[in-house]
Parts: structure tokens; sequence; C-alpha cells
């Protein structure tokens, strides 16, 4: 493999290591902010769940990533990623919690923009209205759970330390699944640009297994993902446990158990399958934002509790931010863009 | 590694919920020991008994302060409830001076003697029965924030009933004292006595109060 091959794969790396600070912390931030599973655990679980997830379930969400603009150039793809990890680093700066998903949706529209590439409306439009969806079902999802939730425990009469000890393995249970989620779901974000044009090339394994180009590439990501899980994820998981509504460890398991629902149910093929099958609309396979969906649960659980608890300045902040980002991606994009173009006279698109 | 963590997280669990209902159960005997104490004490023909239940009461105190120093380990070697944490610490020690303060009443008992004359005799009891029975609840109270948060309320109301009918027997008593015709030292060391006795009840409220607002804070 060229050694450009590898400085252009790089793009990608850098936004899964962004990745890994940012939306992995939503996984386990509300765990890890409420003292209920240590940082250490929580990064090996997330790590090991996230690279199984993008590697067995990553496909569905690439496609779609793929229709919205199908980059034809590695440099093209390194400006995209690029692009993205810039704009979720300047966001995480100034403390707010967005994710990889906004960013890179927002740096290929950035690069339709600048290659004269039409962008696909319909699958925009569909990825945007996912984005609305997203923290409204996490929320409506965490509204039920939790009520049912608390029902149970009180009529259970369960000891303080029992329940303790249930809310600890359901964190760590919830937080497999939500990482497992995220890798299927957000996987897309890092290496969908880089399918088209994977430099690697399918490995048969003993005459029994193909470990196929796309999986190497879903592999190299996840592990980028998990390199910025333990480098860089442990501030970002106290600020999303403990900042936009004081929760107790049950609220956070509520929290990660919806917010991990909702991105399994926009990344599992199965599921949309199994919905068109019975003739219902089938739940498009869209990456959406763990931060969104994580946002959504921990407000739909402070409305539960009347509303007054959630600091909604924080969420407005918040709202702004998911506004802001793809359109920050889309323009430093063209930027990266014009500067590979131009500057390093490399070939963006074909 | 997770699995082996897993199985210690919940043994842990269950021998201190096994510890904590030990504490608790402490109390509620150390206070039926108490019950007894005070009639025996009276009752100057059996001295010998009294100091046995004194010295039972003592080897009581030790055991749940044990328990407090074991339980407070766990809790943050463990670190178990991260939450409720120091609620849980702070009322297991101040039940833990609720037992010194029945301890201290039988050794000033033990030590000082008080002279009660007859006619004092089943207005004591009755006071030592009430602060008893508003412990009793306080063990109940107690019991429910750990188990059945929803009753917290009702039991720590009948901590407050106890504690105000014990004031008004403490207040008749001391009344009755200084209206009899003892020699002033005698009425002052008996009042001593009485007033120390109810001040259980006084201690019971505040822990009752106490577990009120640490149950509001542990709603799910």
């Amino acid at each position: 493999m060229e050694i450009t091959i590898l400085i252009f794969l790089f793009g990608g790396l850098f936004l899964g290591w962004s990745l890994g600070a940012n939306d992995a912390a939503n996984v386990f931030g509300t765990a890890v902010g409420t003292r209920m599973v240590s940082f250490t655990s929580a990064a090996i679980i997330c790590s090991v769940f996230v690279i199984l997830g993008a590697i067995i379930s990553g496909a569905g969400t690439t496609e779609t990533l793929g229709k919205l603009g199908a980059i034809n150039a590695l440099p093209g793809a390194f400006a995209a990623c690029v692009a993205a990890g810039i704009s979720v680093y300047l966001m995480t700066k100034v403390g707010l919690p967005v994710s990889t998903t906004q960013a890179i949706v927002g740096a290929i529209v950035g690069w339709n923009l600048y290659t004269g590439s039409s962008t696909n409306l319909q699958v925009l439009i569909t990825i945007l209205g996912t984005w609305i969806l997203c923290p409204i079902i996490a929320g409506v999802i965490a509204m039920g759970l939790f009520t049912f939730t608390k029902r149970v425990i009180l009529n259970r009469k369960l000891h303080i330390l029992r329940l303790d000890a249930y809310t600890r393995t359901a964190l760590l249970l919830a937080g497999a699944f939500g990482a497992y989620s995220l890798g299927a779901n957000n996987i897309a974000n890092v290496m969908g640009v880089f399918v088209p044009i994977s430099p690697f090339t399918d490995v048969t394994i003993g005459n029994l297994f193909v470990f196929s180009s796309k999986e190497q590439l879903f592999l190299l990501g996840g592990l980028a993902i998990a390199v910025g899980v333990f480098t860089y994820s442990k501030r970002v998981m106290f600020t999303v446990g403990n900042d936009l509504l004081k929760m107790t460890p049950v609220a956070a398991f509520i929290v990660v158990i919806s917010h991990s629902i909702v991105l399994f149910l926009f990344a599992s093929q199965g599921i949309s399958a199994f919905l068109q099958s019975i003739n219902l609309p089938s739940i498009p396979l869209v990456p959406v934002s763990s931060s969104q969906a994580v946002v959504g649960g921990v407000i739909g659980i402070g409305l539960l509790k009347g509303g007054k608890e959630v600091q909604w300045s924080i969420a407005g902040r918040i709202s702004l931010g998911w506004m802001t980002l793809p359109i920050i991606a889309a323009l430093i994009s063209l930027i990266v863009l014009f500067i590979l173009e131009n500057i390093f006279n490399l070939t963006v698109s074909f | 590694m997770f699995g082996l963590k897993s199985a210690s997280l919940f043994g842990d669990t269950k021998k201190l919920e096994r510890e904590i209902d030990e504490f608790v159960d402490i109390v509620s005997e150390v206070g039926l020991v108490f019950k007894s104490i005070v009639p025996t004490y009276l009752n100057h023909s059996a001295n010998g008994k009294f100091e046995e239940m004194v010295e039972k009461v003592k080897e009581m105190e030790s055991k749940a302060d044990k328990i407090t120093k074991d339980v407070e380990h766990t809790l943050y070697e463990e670190t178990l409830i991260p939450d409720a944490r120091s609620d849980v610490l702070r009322l297991l020690e101040h039940i833990d001076e609720l037992i010194g303060m029945y301890q201290g009443n039988c050794y000033h008992f033990s030590i000082q003697k008080p002279n009660f004359p007859k006619e004092f005799h089943q207005d004591l009891i009755e006071l030592t029965e009430t602060v008893v029975n508003c412990v009793e609840s306080l063990c109940l109270t107690v019991r429910s924030f750990f188990r059945d948060i929803k009753s917290v309320r009702d039991n720590a109301h009948k901590v407050t009933f106890y504690e105000k009918e014990s004031d008004i027997k403490f207040s008749a008593l001391a009344r009755r004292i200084f209206d009899s015709e003892l020699p002033l030292d005698q009425k002052m060391h008996l009042r001593y006595f009485v007033e120390k006795i109810d001040r259980i009840c006084d201690q019971a409220e505040d822990i009752a109060d106490e577990v009120q607002i640490y149950a509001i804070k542990r709603s799910v």
C-alpha cells in the first residue's frame, strides 16, 4: 500500500478518534458521570463493542451515506474526514456534545458543492428528518422505560444495595449494547467515504472466512474509535453525565438504553427488512447522532420529573451547536478541498 | 474479568445487606434490654442481673461499632451506592450515637446509682417504654429507607408521635420531682436522669427527619 494512501486514510482515523472522544462518551457518560462504572471498565467495554458493531453490522448506514455523495477520490475523502474531524474538535472545545454524524454529512455536502456533484436531496432530507426524529424517539422511549422501571423498583421493594448492584450490571450491559449500536450506526461516518475507494483487498482466512476490504476498513476505524475513547473521552463523559441534568443511576441506565435502542433501530438491516416484509414503512438506515439520542433521553426524563431540573439554557446551546455543526463542517470541507487541489495539486474528484 | 467483578459485587452486596440488617437489629435489641434495665435497676433486689444487662448493652454497642466500620470500608472500597453512600454512612453513625446514648444511660445508672423514690417508678418506666417505642419506630423507618422507600414517611410520623409523647411524660415527671419534698440536690440528680432518657427520643426524631430527606434524594 502506498504511503499516500495511508496518509489519506489518516483523515478517517482522525475522525474515528473524534467519534471515540465524543460519541462514545455518550454511551457511558451517564454511567461514568454518576460514578457507577469506572472509566477503565467503560473504556474497555466500549472499545470492544464499538469494533464488533462496526464489523458485524456497519454496512447498512454506510450505504445511505454513500448515496448522499459518492466521494470517488482518496484526497476528497481525506478532505471530508479532516473537515468533519476539525469541526467536531472545535465544538468539543466549546463544550458542546456534537456527533460526527452531523459533521460528516456537512463535509460530504461541502465536497458535492466544491466538485459540482449533485447532492441527493431525498437522502439529505431523510437524514435531516431522522436528526429531528432521533431525539424525540429517544425521549419518548426514555419516558416510557423510566415510568415502567420506577414502578417495578417501588413494587419489588429492592434493598438499596441490591438495586445498586442491578443498576451497575444493567449499565454495563446497556453500555455494551450502546457501544455495539454506535459502532454499527456510526462507522459509516468514519470509514464510509473510503469504502468505494478502499485500498485493501479481501483476505480469505483458512478457506473458511473472508475478511472483506470493507470489514478491514471498519476494523481500522473501530480501532481509531477505541483510541479516542481511551485518550480523550473521560472529560466528555463527566460533562454528559452531570451537566444537563443531575441524574440518579437508574435514570442514567434509562438514558443509555434509550440511546442504544434508537441507534440500533436506525442501523439494523434485520429490523428494516422485517418491517418491510409485513408491509410497514421500513426504518431508514441512517447514521444518527448519538449525542442527539442521549440529550433526547435526558430531556425526556427531565420532562417526566416536571421539567424544572433540566438546564434549558444548556439544552438550547446544544441545539444551536447541532444546527451550526454541519454548516461549519461544509465550510471547512470547502477550504481543505481548495488547499488540496490548488496547493498540493491533488485530484479531489473524478 | 467483568464476570468475577460482578460476582464479587453481588457477594459484597449480600454481605452488606446482612450487616445493615444486623445493625438495625442491634438498635432494636438494645432498646428492649434498656426497657428491662430500668425496672430491674429500680427493683434493688436484682443488682447482679442489672450489671449483667449493662454488660450486654456494652457488648452490643461494640458489635454495632464494628459493623459501622465494616460497612464504611466496604462502601468506599467497592464504590457502592455512590449517590447515597455519604447519606447511608452518616445515618449509620447517627444511629450508632443513639446506641451510645442507651449505653451512656446504663453506665450512669450503674455508677451514680440515682435514688428514685417509689412514687416515681411507674412514671419512669412509662417514659422508658415510650422512648423505646420511639426508637423501634425509627428502626422501621430506617429499614423502610433501605427497602421500601414509600413507607418512610409513615414510619417517621410514628417517631414524631412518640417523641411528643415522651416530651409530655418527661415534663410531667420533672414537674412531679420538683414539686416533691426531696432535697434540691436529689431533685437535680433525678431530673438529670429523666432528661437523659428523654434525649434519646430527640435524637431518634432528628434521625427520622434526616432519613426523610435522604429518601427524597433517593427517589428513582
